[in-house]
């Protein structure tokens, strides 16, 4: 029985290492189909893609820097209901954490399901990945994890990972059924293969790959990374909670919101099917905006954007994991990952809960207890 | 300056609250007119976006208000009801939202006396606190 296993790599060419690993994998692991991150051919873009022929699996980039979208809802549609096959996905941490917490909430399975992941080294945003392809379309992912790893934790050239990326102290996928490990490791010329649950070892058994010990420099260099992280989490944190700690301050943080409920879109968590705010609740009519324009003297249109922001948090605080997606989808640039990250930190820390840690956790909202929170009832002594 | 009378936004459970807020009426207990109710089914009826448009609408207080855990009409809204204002106070104090603005209390249908003297103390403590920070003038 292995539980750690290695995989060759030459001169650390670690994307043929990958692509090698994901060809087995649909070769030998009784796998129907593979989603990975995949190079679209008409240009250097990243983006999930459901793969069944082998010969494609030349252009998956796992290691890419680009980070389009949170593949936890891909994963959540493709197993929602029985595809037919078992699909292995390849997915950042941050991703299977928030498909844990869509299981919990009933859009999606892990029956049919294997997950694979790989230590992340991070991502730009949305359009720092997009100026930065474009000046190294040629080996852009090899230049990117090839200054990553040497560096430990920066980024390639100028440009910085995405503060989702600077901030996540989740750079493990612990939640994988097969992780594959890169921090700490001799990347030159091996990675390493962990199976974490019963799945993945059956699986990584049926792939025969010669049987390694995780290297002693492993868990040093994924705990100082760590340490590191949870330093800019910190300092991020309560940054953002000194400017955002008033009304006043909040709708100036928010103010160039137009309300185009982006960040809901690319949010992992946001598990609402119809979002309230596009039903005719909110679809006011003229004479109302009129009514408030008296009472108030003046109405800002779009208007509700604080009430849209705190409901949010309301709704996904207690699911959210981090991964900055809502940064990406705002099209003026508001720091929101920061924002929504301090109030989850508060929410989540309030219930005793961490998005995605497990799957036997029950979401905050979704259960009760007869005698808790007496804190909260009463006008306090 | 004339005197702050403010508002709060009471939310109260038909079967217990409200129901004490009608014996309180019909036992001539007074208590201060700045609470306006509105009658729920249940505490575990009020989204948390009513609460929260409330607070921005410029309400100075609201108060939510069900029957004793176990007493529940529909059996658990209450203990419902409780995950979510603990949940909206952790998020609204981030805002600046002082913890008296947003109460949470279990009141019977045969405690008109205890209503009244709740709505009293709740009224002593928002003036005491001051209006609230979003009685600014825009709608945001």
């Amino acid at each position: 029985m292995t539980t750690t296993a290695q995989m060759k790599v030459k001169d650390q060419d670690l994307l043929t290492a990958l692509r090698d690993f994901a060809g087995k994998l649909l070769d030998k692991g009784d796998i129907g189909a593979i989603l990975a991150p995949w190079c679209l051919p008409m240009k250097n873009m990243v983006m999930p893609t459901l793969l069944t022929d082998p010969d494609q699996l030349i252009n998956i980039d796992p290691l890419s820097p680009a980070f389009p979208m949170n593949s936890a809802k891909v994963v959540s549609r493709l197993t929602r209901k029985p595809s037919g096959s078992k699909i292995a996905a390849l997915l950042r941490p941050c991703e299977i954490r928030a498909f844990r917490e869509l299981v919990k909430l009933k859009q999606g399975t892990v029956e049919d399901l294997v997950i694979i992941g790989i230590d992340c080294l991070g991502a730009f945003s949305n359009r720092d990945y997009i100026n930065w392809a474009e000046k190294n379309v040629e080996a852009a992912t090899e230049k990117f994890y090839t200054r990553v790893l040497a560096a430990k934790n920066t980024a390639a050239d100028d440009v910085a990972l995405a503060a989702a990326c600077q901030s996540c102290e989740f750079p493990v996928a612990e939640g994988a059924d097969i992780s594959i490990g890169l921090f700490g490791v001799d990347t030159t010329s091996m990675l390493l293969l962990e199976a974490r649950t019963d799945q993945g070892q059956t699986l990584l058994d049926k792939l025969a790959y010669p049987e390694a010990e995780a290297p002693a420099s492993r868990t040093k260099a994924v705990k100082e990374l760590v340490a590191e992280r949870i330093a800019a989490r910190d300092i991020m944190l309560t940054e953002t909670r000194k400017a955002t700690n008033s009304l006043e301050k909040l709708t100036g943080y928010l103010a160039s919101c137009v309300n185009c409920y982006n960040c809901r879109v690319a949010c992992p968590v946001c598990y609402c099917r119809e979002c309230v705010f596009v039903t005719d609740v909110f679809d006011h009519d003229a004479i109302t905006y009129m009514r408030w324009a008296e009472k108030k003297g003046a109405v800002k249109m779009p208007t509700d954007t604080v009430l849209y922001h705190i409901t949010r948090m309301v709704h996904m605080s207690t699911a959210c994991v981090g991964c900055g997606q809502c940064s990406n989808a705002c099209p003026n640039d508001i720091p929101l990952l920061e924002l929504f990250r301090s109030a989850a930190q508060g929410t989540q820390s309030a219930f005793g809960y961490e998005a995605g840690r497990s799957l036997d956790e029950k979401p905050p909202m979704s259960e009760f207890r007869e005698e808790e929170f007496e804190d909260v009832v009463g006008l306090g002594s | 300056m004339s005197k702050f009378e403010p508002t709060i936004v009471a939310f109260f459970c038909n079967w217990c609250t409200y129901t004490a807020a009608d014996l309180a009426g019909t036992s001539r207990l007074s208590y201060p007119p700045n609470i306006k109710i509105i009658r729920m089914m249940c505490s575990g009826m009020v989204d948390p976006k009513y609460v929260i448009k409330a607070l921005l609408e410029g309400a100075d207080g609201v108060i939510v208000s069900g029957c004793n855990p176990g007493d529940c009409h529909y059996i658990n809204g209450n203990y419902k009801a409780r995950r979510r204002i603990k949940l909206l106070k952790e998020i609204l104090s981030r805002f600046g939202f002082e913890p008296e603005r947003l109460r949470l209390t279990w009141i019977a249908a045969s405690d008109g006396v205890l209503l009244a003297e709740i709505m009293q103390k709740m009224v002593e403590q928002i003036k005491a606190l001051g209006p609230s920070q979003a009685k600014m003038k825009m709608v945001i």
